[in-house]
């Protein structure tokens, strides 16, 4: 009884974070590109959002970008700006626009769009050099958006 | 570019012979891009894999300029003749490498080394075309590069070729795929840093075919232009494309004056 009972509360607000996401076509970003608002209506989870930063399918975040506090995972690149203390001068609405899409941050930037579906060239069916059938899915979910952004925040140098 | 290690001071010499223009003055076409430094991708390799390069008898590369010379000499097809029956010694394929992808009038069209061969192998010696950077194709690329190592890189851009150039030049700065990223993204914008593990080059290609100690055999440059636009979550070109011998020529040309190093040796 109780078992069903939690399983019917998980179903439930898994049922409203769907309701509550925003659509990568529906985000709205500010004028120097912040995302005011959670994108799944939840809070990110700090520890997922350092998974995502280093699975290369996903985030892969330290392609680009140095971050110290994931030295446990080798070979950061240098494209990017170190991470270390982004959480202290940026806003979480900030990193929010920034990893959904960073060119409304940074116009022309060489830093990818997580959160984005539309507009492409020649988009492929993820890494495998094949055109991409039907429509895209994001890089990352509005969650795993929120997550990575959740742990951003705990960046706060040193 | 905090702790970017940038390109090498080492010096390319071949068997201790032949000396390798391996940094150049960026060729006039190149103004406003932001570099005026070309840039062999040799500078931007290990020490170790440098190495390799500097001697033929390590050059694991040879092995496959030889089974080529193997082919040069043998006879193919209904007209029973071989690459050496028309064209002597490999030797005379110097400077072939150097001045390719070229524009072809009898054709019409802008050709790479390996469209050339397979016009000698269908339309002179009646044989079979050799699928475009597979095997028997590279490592025959591979031994007519050889014949020009240390010449320097010279295509033309201009005249008839310069339509086929600009297409290519589109394609260089073209961001495509889910990344939306061009190759000037990482070559042009990028060269010097870290990307993961890899160390970005300019992404030149006087050094191709390129031996890369990765999948232990000769690799063209349109299956490493695949491999990059495969990178940005893209739909590639084929190998051969119109597309890729346009970007070819155009990848090439940011070369001229760099020394033909093919076959390089790359990780
Ligand atoms: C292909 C390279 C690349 C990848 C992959 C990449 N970035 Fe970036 N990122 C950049 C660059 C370059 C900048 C600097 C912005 C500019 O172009 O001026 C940047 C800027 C940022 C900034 C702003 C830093 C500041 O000081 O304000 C944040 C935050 C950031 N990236 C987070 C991420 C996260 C999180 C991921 C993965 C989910 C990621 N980046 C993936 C290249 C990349
Ligand atoms: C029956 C004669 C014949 C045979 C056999 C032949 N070729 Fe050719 N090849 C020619 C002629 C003629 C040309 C055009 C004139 C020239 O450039 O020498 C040519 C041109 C070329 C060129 C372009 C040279 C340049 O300077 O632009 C290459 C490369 C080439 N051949 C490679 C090969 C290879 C490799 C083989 C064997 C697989 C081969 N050829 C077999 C006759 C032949
Ligand atoms: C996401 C980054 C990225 C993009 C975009 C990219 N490349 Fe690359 N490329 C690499 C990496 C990493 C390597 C291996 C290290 C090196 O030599 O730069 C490489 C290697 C190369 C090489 C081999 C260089 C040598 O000396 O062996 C060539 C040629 C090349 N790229 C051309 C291109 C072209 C042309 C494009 C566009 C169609 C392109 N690349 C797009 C990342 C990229």
């Amino acid at each position: 009884m109780r078992l069903t009972a939690i399983t019917m509360a998980v179903a439930l607000s898994a049922g409203m974070a769907v309701a509550d996401t925003v659509a990568p076509t529906q985000v709205t970003y500010g004028e120097y590109g912040a995302i005011e608002t959670s994108l799944s209506g939840q809070v990110g989870d700090a520890e997922r959002g350092r998974e995502l930063m280093i699975a290369r399918g996903k985030g892969n975040c330290i392609a680009c970008h140095a971050v110290e506090a994931l030295s446990d995972a080798p070979f950061h690149g240098e494209v990017g700006p170190p991470l270390d203390a982004v959480g202290s001068y940026r806003s979480p609405a900030e990193l929010r626009g920034i990893v959904a899409n960073a060119k409304m941050t940074f116009p022309e930037t060489v830093m990818p769009a997580f959160y984005k579906t539309t507009g492409f060239i020649r988009p492929g069916d993820g890494y495998t050099g094949k055109a991409a059938e039907g429509e895209l899915d994001p890089i990352l979910t509005a969650q795993e958006i929120e997550d990575v952004v959740a742990f951003l925040m705990t960046l706060q140098g040193s | 570019a905090a702790f970017a290690g940038g390109a090498d001071d080492d010096t390319l010499v071949i068997n201790g012979e032949i000396e390798m223009t391996t940094k150049a003055d960026a060729p006039e076409h190149m103004e406003g891009t932001g570099i005026d430094q070309v840039i062999s991708g040799w500078h931007f390799r290990a020490d170790e894999t440098q190495q390799i390069q500097m001697d033929d008898f390590e050059n694991q590369g040879m092995i496959f300029v030889d089974q080529a010379i193997n082919t040069w000499n043998t006879a193919e097809g209904s007209a029973g003749q071989s690459c050496a029956d028309c064209h002597n010694d490999p030797e005379s394929m110097a400077g072939v490498t150097a001045t390719y992808p070229k524009w072809n009038e009898d054709a019409g069209e802008v050709r790479t080394v390996q469209m050339q061969v397979n016009d000698c192998r269908v339309n002179r010696m009646g044989a079979e075309p050799w699928p475009y950077d597979a095997a028997p194709a590279i490592n025959m690329e591979a031994l007519i590069a050889s014949q020009s190592r240390g010449m320097p890189v010279d295509v033309a851009i201009d005249g008839p070729a310069a339509e086929t150039w600009e297409q290519g030049k589109d394609i260089y700065y073209t961001r495509y795929g889910q990344l939306e990223l061009a190759c000037a993204s990482c070559h042009e914008e990028n060269y010097g840093n870290y990307i993961r593990a890899d160390h970005l080059s300019q992404g030149q290609i006087n050094g191709f075919p390129t031996y890369r100690l990765k999948n232990a055999k000769l690799n063209g440059a349109h299956s490493r232009f695949k491999g990059c636009v495969r990178d940005t979550r893209a739909e590639t070109f084929a190998t051969g494309s119109p597309e890729f011998v346009a970007l070819e020529l155009y990848v090439k040309s940011r070369g001229n004056g760099l020394s033909v190093e093919g076959p390089s040796v790359r990780n």
